[in-house]
């Protein structure tokens, strides 16, 4: 850490946010004066909207609703099992089955959710990180192909004991996705480029190259095959399960938690975040006071970059293990653009955003698998949560609540 | 809500002076040093034998102009030599303490052009009027897109939310082309789309002060979501009788038509092409020639000045915003009401991003980010049409073509641009 300058006096947030996560008597605060109210009305909100277009779909509500003059009973029923069919899917895909017997079937739900999140949090830390100090990273998916790429070209490459094999693939991905968001720095650092614009391409760019490399013999398409796919992941690079062969939740759910940690404490207890913060809040002051802009865009977006590259090694060596592809990425990258926004930008935040978006993802496939329910309903729902939590004084007004006592 | 997640639209944090500095200025000349080696370097390490054929001619010309033929080495030497003495020109303008012109780059940019089809396609026939004929109808939703973008933000609304116009505009066309049975029926249909996420941008981020870069993302996702649910509850039962909209045929304009190479490339296209070339002109001079387009760039600059003189800050925005949703939606239709009439989800494919890049490459001007989106139309066709002719170089490495010029480009060439003052911030009277 730099010594040039003052230890970070605990920053106080702008008036309308006033505070910081981890502080207990903020937290209380938040619920009383209703912040955290306005989460809750916002998913409800977002939930309502959902049920409404199941409900517009449903084939069995649509036939009794031409009937529901003659027998509107027809009409309530077909919606209240339309309804509860969808929503109980969703809950057994999440947390808890009760349709399967054995404690251990009935929980591996939840730690699908788990696993799910993981990837959305570190990817979430990743654009969070950045939006704290000013940058807006889209890249988040050429970053993830890059990592993954990467921590597979270790995986399938190299023959090691797993000790060594293992921390040199992460550590080669995590490189890899830090490279690839530090042009975006860089560039914006040397010559202004917007790092909207270069990370967009930069996600296009790593795509192809991944796509050649996949395509070439030699370099990471499995050999013999004509498929653009790697070999599969050899056993000494699998992220270890955490709770045993019947579950599929591995290690990578410690590591988006202990990013959690590391992001927090960045962020809130050493210089270099007070740097990104400052940076974010007014570059122009910033420099003013001596910070050197550049180079902190630079550092932002390599750290950015890592933890984005982080998701993209929990999917390849713990998720999906059946080798490298082009779509490894599965969304997450832009997943991880909301996960940030409803986290608020902050890690506590984004651990629980993701963990609510896992529970989603875990759900929705279940919804999808038992009622035929479009696996899209959960984006709507997500990016409903997302717009309502975004306008509170809406919310308020929607449910009729008092004005926000602080305001 | 007050987020940290800062709209990351830049002021201009460099605050450059007005004179150019040597450093920005060098950027020109390095940049097209290093282009002329680059194409030195084909023929240096990878000649080509053969020679090289430009068809210019389309079947319906006044006259066909012959096809040319050139040997492929000499060809790429003589353009070395072109683009050496072009490098050098901008250097010579830059040790004067002037900057490299855009015609000279825009020269340097075709002869280099030239020189990589010669190399490429050597012992081959290069389409040209396929080539950019096809690059126009690429390059459409991402006009649209871009002019779409371009009005927000000289609002002072930022639109991330292109993407979501273009792909609720593509639905919207497809089911409405098809349930009106006419392809006019879906392009309004589209426009209404376009505007209908307008307004919902608008109404978060003007009238609830939500951060435009959240809504704008979130809107993307929330129309992929809605669009992809609808496509699997509703359209995939029915796809004769929602998503299989009648379509616009080319309509080739008399004598315009038939000039030859410009004809077929401008003039032999669908009735979308001509509505781009007019919302071009149209945009472009109402913003900058009407008493409304200096509203709306006062608004966008220094909204309390507006405000002071009497223009109706927000509703000038929403205005601006909604007319900037119809055009942004009009450019959604091309994906359903021309080549494949068929709605598939998510078949926008992100290109609302590329057209944001385009307003920004294009420095929030119409024209510029018009020629900025064409620009990525060509370069996408050209991968597409050097893969049927089988190019030397990987698939892969050509499709990555357009991104890399634009990050080059943006790095090298445009630098620093700056937003309109007031670009994302929400303004509240008092």
């Amino acid at each position: 850490m730099s010594t040039n300058e003052t230890e970070p006096a605990p920053v106080e947030e702008p008036a309308k946010d006033p505070q910081e996560p981890g502080r207990f008597d903020g937290v209380l605060r938040e619920i009383v004066m209703g912040n955290a109210m306005v989460a809750v009305l916002s998913v409800l909100l977002a939930v309502v909207v959902g049920s409404l277009m199941i409900l517009l779909t449903d084939e069995n509500v649509r036939d009794t609703a031409g009937y529901i003059g003659a027998r509107p009973s027809d009409f309530f029923s077909a919606v209240s099992t339309a309804i509860t069919d969808a929503y109980s899917a969703l809950f057994r895909g999440a947390i808890y089955n009760t349709n399967v017997e054995g404690f251990e079937g009935r929980i591996k739900p939840l730690t699908e959710t788990l696993k799910f999140s993981a990837p959305l949090i570190l990817a979430g830390l990743g654009v969070g990180l950045a939006f704290r100090a000013g940058l807006f990273n889209i890249g988040g998916r050429g970053q993830m192909l890059l990592a993954g790429a990467a921590a597979g070209w270790v995986g399938v490459g190299m023959d090691l004991p797993l000790v060594v094999h293992l921390p040199l693939a992460v550590v080669a991905g995590a490189l890899a996705g830090a490279l690839w968001a530090g042009i975006a720095g860089f560039l914006k650092a040397q010559s202004g480029a917007h790092e909207v614009i270069v990370t967009i391409m930069l996600n296009y760019v790593g795509y192809y190259l991944v796509f050649y490399a996949l395509s070439k013999q030699g370099l990471l398409q499995a050999p013999g095959s004509l498929n653009p796919k790697s070999e599969p992941m050899p056993e000494s690079v699998i992220l270890p399960r955490l709770l045993g062969d019947r579950f599929n939740l591995h290690l990578g759910f410690v590591i988006a938690l202990v990013a959690v940690g590391v992001v927090w404490w960045l962020l809130n207890r050493s210089a270099m975040g007070f740097r990104f913060r400052a940076v974010g809040e007014n570059p122009d002051a910033a420099r003013a006071s001596g910070i050197d802009v550049g180079r902190t865009y630079i550092t932002v977006m390599l750290i950015a970059g890592g933890l984005v590259g982080l998701a993209g090694v929990n999917q390849i060596l713990g998720t999906a293990t059946s080798g490298v592809t082009v779509d490894m990425d599965a969304g997450i990258g832009f997943d991880a653009i909301t996960v940030a926004l409803l986290g608020r930008s902050r890690p506590l935040g984004i651990l629980a955003a993701g963990l609510l978006f896992g529970a989603l993802k875990a759900g929705g496939f279940s919804m999808a698998a038992a009622e035929g329910i479009p696996v899209e309903i959960v984006l709507v729902i997500q990016s409903l949560i997302v717009l309502f939590i975004a306008a509170p004084p809406l919310v308020r007004a929607i449910f009729r609540l008092p004005k926000e006592a602080t305001a | 809500m007050s987020t940290t997640a800062k709209v990351p639209v830049p002021i201009d944090e460099s605050a450059e002076p007005a004179a150019v500095p040597l450093r920005t200025a060098l950027k020109a000349p390095i940049l097209l040093g290093v282009v002329t080696m680059l194409v030195a370097l084909l023929i240096a390490f990878k000649a080509r034998a053969g020679k090289t054929t430009f068809r210019l001619a389309a079947d319906t010309d006044f006259f066909d102009l012959p096809a040319v033929t050139v040997p492929s080495t000499a060809t790429v030497a003589t353009v070395v030599v072109l683009l050496a003495l072009g490098t050098a020109a901008s250097a010579l303008l830059v040790s004067r303490g002037r900057r490299t012109p855009l015609w000279l780059i825009a020269i340097f940019a075709v002869v280099a052009m030239v020189g990589f089809l010669a190399w490429a396609a050597a012992g081959r026939t290069v389409p040209v009027v396929g080539l950019l004929g096809g690059s126009i109808a690429l390059a459409v939703p991402l006009v649209f897109g871009a002019l779409g973008g371009v009005l927000g933000e000289r609002a002072g609304v930022v639109n991330i939310a292109i993407d979501g116009q273009l792909l609720f505009g593509a639905f919207a066309a497809a089911i409405f082309g098809t349930v009106v049975g006419s392809p006019w029926g879906g392009l309004v249909a589209a426009m209404l789309a376009g505007a209908l996420v307008a307004l919902v941008l608008g109404f978060f981020a003007i009238t609830y002060f939500v951060d435009q870069v959240i809504v704008g993302v979130v809107l993307n996702v929330l129309v992929i979501g809605l669009t992809s649910f609808l496509f699997g509850q509703v359209l995939a039962e029915n796809p004769q009788e929602l998503n299989a909209p009648d379509h616009f045929e080319r309509i080739p304009i008399p004598v315009l038509g038939e000039i030859p190479v410009i004809g077929p490339v401008l003039f032999r296209q669908t009735i979308l092409v001509y509505l781009m070339y007019a919302a071009v002109v149209i945009v472009a001079w109402a913003l900058y020639r009407t008493k409304w387009g200096l509203r709306v760039r006062a608004v966008g600059e220094h909204p309390k000045a507006a405000d002071t003189v009497g223009i109706k800050v927000n509703r000038t925005r929403y205005t601006t915003l909604l007319i900037a949703g119809l055009i942004a939606g009009a450019g959604g239709a091309t994906y359903t009401l021309v080549s494949v009439p068929q709605f598939g989800e998510e078949m926008t494919d992100g290109a609302g991003y590329i057209a944001l890049a385009a307003v920004i490459f294009g420095r929030w001007d119409p024209v510029r980010a018009t020629l900025a989106a064409l620009l990525f139309g060509f370069a996408t066709n050209l991968s597409g049409v050097l893969s049927v002719l089988g190019s030397p170089v990987p698939s892969q490495f050509m499709l990555m073509l357009p991104y890399v010029v634009t990050i080059i480009a943006v790095a090298g060439l445009v630098g620093a641009s700056r937003a309109p003052a007031a670009d994302g911030v929400p303004y509240r009277k008092g």
